[in-house]
This record gives structure tokens, sequence and C-alpha cells, in this order.
């Protein structure tokens, strides 16, 4: 018979569930990472067919080398200026991430998210597009608003959901929004920004426009359905657009493996579209320079859409709700590979000879002080929990463009609730 | 003008006034759309501004979401209203939220247009009716005609709004108004004042019912299809009822509704869609909260059955003349006796 299979003689089939190499307590061995060496990585034209450089997505493009030189063709030969600028930068929103992390724990806010680690995936990145290119962020790209000037008064006010929050106390902290610096509204559903970078990228190539999309997610939401059409947009109608992957190993606790990086790149999602796809060292800034300004030359010539996996490490917690030593090894972060971009920065530049052990110092002070003083600004606006910072009409605006009557009647139900719940 | 010709006039005319109007969906292009809704638009305004999509209903609605902040109008086309679920998040989650999150920063002035509606033997998936899951979705608006002429006006309307606008075409009557006899011929629009559409640019006003046929006995309410279907029971019955079509559930016209019900005091509420959690629920308990002392009767609802909707027994289903004609009955009963 032919469907009685009881006598194949085959072994019974197993569900493969992956797991991560290192759980809490385990001694970390990162041997078998394949770290490629800085300046080995061949940089093709920017019109190259995506076909033609296929192995980019598998390699590891980087710039910095065990003695702190830039090397290869990567180098993206930035000034002194730029360089300390980038590394300021960096510096800024990690002083910025442990301050307001703390001001979490203090319970002046309900939530806060750091991208220690990973700064320069969207400092670097954000340093080497113009400003009026359209950032479609994920959460953990705060670095973009840092190089383009948004205030850090601004992010605490809205952090602090307080009444000079410009989202008017309607957002989760760190959801930040801004037009004016081309800084898309953060959405707390995964990877819904990706095809909205493609169709943004779709808009400006269809007028003529000349400015491009970048887009950022972490390679846990790469298995979002949003992610394949986005891929498939941007590769069908040639979109101006930059996806990148932030690959910090970790989606809250599930470790790359369940996003599928047991068996291959993410980096490699792209060439399976046509897309041509770069797999970068996440923690060197000056490869993450390189590898952005090399895709938005790309974009901005018609020659279409990049992926870039930045190949990086979540050094802290998921969330100010998340505790990683119940999931992994804390020994990962100290063992991680490829270090810390603002020390390889750092490093390079004293290798420079243009900045110093002192000057690092001073800078890291610095920056505690701008942080302090602006949540000091910050607070007197208000913090979550301290009194209602909003009329009650603003939870209404906004819904639609004029506010319909039935929204009108529970405005007027919330004011009336106002004045019994909260009598002044 | 037949309503597939009044939607592509509207799409037409937009175009033309707007450069930043554009059409996305599958198959609208070259070939014109499934049900000839976009035809002639791609040779006339080209490639750019109305072209074919892939088959991905999330990365339509999430590009022209995309489209929508750069400053763009987009009109994408989900080829079913069946097949819609697919971008829900990108329609909830975000063209619904973008103004609200972002404090008016950014905004999604879309329009999906998507055909809906059964009595078409389009059996589970090409028949549905999901209104409801988009009128219970804060920030989005949702309109559903049911003329050529309305359709037309409405469809500019809904363009030309900043706001994400569901625009349901109800399929059945895109050739002609169907009376719920299936086994009657249907007769072409084009023996209906209503298919006398202007080929120039005018609109309709959301959030305005019309009051299709006065009357002082029960209040109808009903859109799209059964708006005709409700009204031919009624003649049918003798019943001076007073059918309003609604054109748009969200904004709804509340103060017309409630205006015709303390004249009748009473009210049938008809749609296709399932009944449990229904747009009719909305309907009931908005008459009952704001009518109850002029209620003569029990408000009732005629709905399609708590099933997926079934391909043979079609017309076991569709909530036609005998259910309605039951309903009304009951309703207006003792004013017969």
């Amino acid at each position: 018979m032919a469907n009685d299979i009881s006598n194949r003689n085959l072994s019974p089939l197993s569900l493969h569930v992956p797991e991560p190499k290192f759980r809490p307590g385990d001694a970390v061995d990162y041997s078998d990472v394949e770290i490629q060496k800085a300046g080995d990585q061949a940089r093709p034209d920017v019109s190259t067919k995506p076909a033609a450089m296929r192995d980019l997505a598998y390699d590891l493009i980087r710039v910095l080398d065990d003695d702190h030189k830039a090397v290869g063709p990567w180098d993206p030969k930035l000034d002194d200026d730029t360089l300390l600028k980038m590394l300021k930068t960096m510096a800024q929103l990690r002083a910025f991430d442990d301050r307001l992390h703390r001001q979490q724990r203090q319970g002046k806010t309900s939530f806060y998210m750091k991208s220690t680690g990973e700064e320069a995936t969207s400092v670097a990145a954000a340093m080497a597009l113009d400003a009026e290119d359209m950032c479609f962020p994920s959460y953990r790209q705060q670095g973009i608003l840092f190089v383009r000037g948004y205030p850090m008064v601004d992010m605490v006010n809205q952090i602090f959901s307080n009444k000079a929050d410009k989202l008017k106390g309607r957002q989760l902290p760190i959801m930040y929004s801004s037009t004016r610096l081309n800084f898309f509204t953060v959405s707390g559903n995964l990877t819904t920004q990706y095809p909205q970078a493609v169709g943004w990228a779709m808009a400006s190539a269809s007028k003529g426009d000349n400015r491009i999309a970048a887009v950022w997610c972490g390679e846990g939401s790469t298995a979002e359905g949003d992610f394949h059409a986005a891929l498939t947009f941007a590769a069908v109608y040639n979109a101006p657009v930059i996806m990148n992957i932030v690959n910090n190993q970790w989606a809250i606790s599930s470790f790359s493996g369940f996003a599928g990086a047991e068996r291959t790149t993410f980096a490699a999602r792209g060439v399976g579209y046509g897309i041509a796809a770069l797999r970068v060292d996440g923690n060197d800034p000056l490869a993450v320079y390189a590898a952005t300004q090399w895709a938005a030359e790309r974009a901005r010539t018609n020659q279409g859409p990049t992926v870039i996996e930045h190949f990086t490490y979540r050094a802290d917690a998921h969330s100010t709700s998340d505790d990683p030593t119940a999931y992994r090894s804390a020994q990962e972060r100290e063992e991680w590979p490829l270090g810390d971009p603002i020390m390889r920065l750092k490093r390079h530049l004293i290798t420079r000879g243009v900045w110093s052990v002192e000057q690092q110092e001073a800078l890291d002070v610095e920056c505690v002080e701008a942080v302090k003083v602006a949540v000091k600004e910050a607070a007197k606006n208000g913090i979550l929990g301290h009194g209602l910072h909003q009329p009650f009409e603003t939870m209404f605006q906004d819904v639609f463009e004029e506010m319909p009557w039935h929204l009108r009647e529970q405005a007027d139900q919330a004011d009336k609730e106002r004045d019994i719940k909260w009598p002044s | 003008m037949n309503m597939i010709e009044a939607i592509n006039s509207g799409l037409d005319n937009m175009m033309e006034r707007d450069d930043n109007v554009v059409i996305m969906g599958e198959d609208v292009g070259y070939f014109g759309g499934v049900f000839r809704a976009t035809a002639g638009l791609q040779e006339k305004y080209g490639k750019t501004r109305c072209f074919d999509s892939p088959i991905s209903e999330c990365g339509i609605i999430g590009a022209a979401v995309g489209m929508g902040a750069y400053g763009l109008r987009p009109v994408p086309e989900i080829q079913f209203a069946d097949y819609i679920y697919p971008g829900m998040d990108q329609l909830i989650s975000e063209a619904a939220r973008l103004r609200y999150r972002s404090a008016g920063e950014f905004i999604a002035p879309l329009t999906v247009r998507s055909p809906f509606g059964g009595g078409i033997f389009g059996g589970q998936t090409h028949s549905q009716s999901p209104e409801a899951m988009f009128t219970h979705v804060s920030g989005l608006k949702t309109v559903i005609p049911s003329t050529p002429y309305d359709a037309k006006g409405l469809l500019i309307a809904a363009i030309e709004d900043n706001d994400p606008v569901l625009f349901f075409e109800p399929k059945r009557i895109y050739n002609g108004p169907f009376t719920g006899y299936y086994d009657k011929p249907v007769e072409p629009w084009s023996k209906f004042d209503a298919a006398q559409v202007p080929e120039d640019y005018y609109r309709i006003e959301l959030g305005k019912a019309n009051i299709v046929r006065e009357g002082d006995e029960v209040t109808v309410l009903a859109y799209g299809t059964m708006v005709h279907v409700a009204r031919a029971v009624v003649e049918e019955h003798g019943i001076n009822a007073e059918v309003i079509d609604l054109r748009t559930l969200v904004p709804l016209d509340i103060e017309t509704i409630e205006a015709s019900v303390k004249k009748t005091g009473r009210c049938l509420i008809v749609h296709e869609a399932t009944r449990t959690s229904g747009f009719g629920a909305e309907l009931s308990a908005l008459v009952q909260e704001r009518c109850f002392y002029h209620l003569e009767a029990p408000i009732e609802r005629v709905t399609g059955f708590d099933t997926p909707y079934p391909h043979s027994l079609e017309w076991a289903y569709f909530p036609g003349p005998v259910r309605i004609g039951e309903a009304l009955e009951k309703i207006v009963g003792e004013l017969k006796s």
C-alpha cells in the first residue's frame, strides 16, 4: 500500500527547538564566532549588481583593527572633527540612557529602553545620512535624535509625559516623533515601519525627489511578515531605502536563533530578494558609517535599496521591565568579541593623536552634567504620576482631524469625571 | 454611470486635480482592476500614479502609510474586503493612530477601497462584510455607498479627507440595485436616477446620512446593498417606513437617526454582516440610549447569521425579503391590527 508508512524503516522525526549556547552561570566561549580581519573586505562600486556582491552578506565589514587603526577600503576617511562629533554624540547618548534608566528606577517615569552597546548603529548611521533623509526607527535608535540635534530636555519631557511633552502624554516613554528632524513616529508594533519606509522612499522616487529613507529593526523583528513585504516592495520598485537590521543577538529573552540565525546571516535575507546586502561590525562606528554612506549613495543615485545587518550585542536589559540575568550569561557582555563602540572609537582617536584619556574623562563628566541639567529642566514641567499634566480634552484630540460628536460627548464626560475624581 | 464607472470617474477627477493622489493595488494598473474600477487610469496618468503591487496586503497598506507620511494621498485597493486582514495591523496599529500618537506631526490621509458584501455566490472569501472590525477602531472612518452618485461623491470626499478612510464598495450593486430577489434579473443602474452622475468633480460630505424614503411608521437603518433590499421590502409590505442610508458609519450621522426614530417610534436595523457584535449592535444601543422614551417597540436587527458566509446556501443566509419582512411586521404589528 502506497500510504503504508510503517515499513519505511525511518527513525522518528524530531522537532528542533533552538537553544542559545550560554545560559545564566555558564562560562562564555566565543571562539567559534567568526570575526573577520578588519580591512579585508572588498568595497564594491555602488553600482554593483546584488548578485555580484553576495559574499558581503556573509562577511563582516570592519574598519578598526586590533591596533585601533582605520584600515582597508571601507575606511570612510573621516576628518578629526567628524570623528570627535561621533564620539561625543555616542557618549552623550550613553550618559542619557544611564540617567534616564535610573529615573525610571526612581519612579519618575514608567518605562525606559537603553541602546547601550549599540550606539554606533544609530549615531554613526545617522551621521552618514543627510538631515533631509527620512528615518523610520524602532525604539532603540534614539541616537538619531542626538545626531540631528533634538533637545535632550524635549526627550525627557516625553519620557516624563509632562505638560511640555510634545506628544501630549499619549505615548509610552521613548516613542518619540519629530517631523522637523525627519524622525518618524515610533510605534510599539514591531516592523510596521519597514513597509512604511519603503512606501516613503517610493513616494520620494515617484516625485523625482532626492531624499532617501532609512529604516531600522532588530533581528528578532525580521521574523515579522511586514519585513518580508517591505523587502519585496523595495526590490520590486527599486525603492531608495536603507534597511538596517540591528542584530544585537537578543529579542528580549529569545536569542537570534529564534529569528533564523542558526542557518544564515540576516544580511543574507537581502540576497534572496535581489537586494544589495552588507554585513557590518556594528560596534565599529567607522564601518557602520561607511556602509551607510555606501548604501545612501546607491539609493540616491537610483540604484536601489540596501540591507545592512549590524552585528552587535545588546549589552543591557531589553527594557526597564526586563532582567537578562534570568536567561543569559552575564559573561556574554564582557566577552563580546567586538567590544564596545565608544571604547573602540575613543582608542582610535587616541591612536590618531587627537584625543586623550583625560579628555575622555572630562567628556564623560560633561555628558553626565548635561543630562542632569536636562532632567532637572524637564522635571519643572512635571513627572509622571505627579498630577495630571494634560488637559483632558487632549486625550480626544487628534484621533481625527476634527473631533466628531461621539468624541465630543466622551470628552465632556471625562471633564465631568475630572471634577469628581480630582476636585480642585 | 454604473457604480464602477462612477468610482472610476471619481478617481479620475481626483488624480487630475491632485498630483499627490496615487493608486496602488493588485491588478489595478495595466489591467485596470478585476472589477474595472481603475480602467484607463494608468494609461492616462502614467505608471507612477497608478500601478500594480505585489500580492501583499500588509505591504500595500504599509507602503500607503509611508506614502501618506511623505505627503502623498494614496488610494490603495484591496481586491476583496475578505483579504484585508493581512493589512489589519497596518490599518489598526498604524494608519488609525498615526495622527494621535504623533500629536498631529504625521498623518495617514489614505483611502482604502475594497469591494465587499455578498449576494454574488462568492462563498466564504468573496462575500464578507467586515465593517464592524473597522468601526471599532478609533481613528478610522468607514464609508459605504449605495448608489453610483453617492459612490463618486463620497469617494472624492474620502480621498480629500485627511483621516484614513475605509471605503467599502458593495460589489453586488456595482451594475444595478439589488432588491433581494435573487431569482429576478437585476435592472441596470441606467434605469435609475442615481445613475445620473456628473462627469465633473463633486463631493458628498462624510458623516451625513441620506433619507432615501420618508415615512412615519418605522425607521429603517441600512447601508450598501441592504438599502435597496430594505426599501423594496418596505414598499412591498405597504409600510410607511422611513429608510435611512447611513452612507458613513464613522462618523455617524446621529442627528438624522435620532430625529427619525423620535418621529416614528420604531427602528429596524439591517446589515449583511454577521449579527453578534456587528455594527447593528452599536446602532441599536445608540437608538436605545437616545430615543428610549420614544420607542414603541423593541429595536429589531436583521443581519447575516453568525456563520461564515456559505456558498450553496447563500440565499438561506442572506438577510433578504423574508427575514426583513418578518421583522417589519413584528415591529409595526400593532399598527396593522
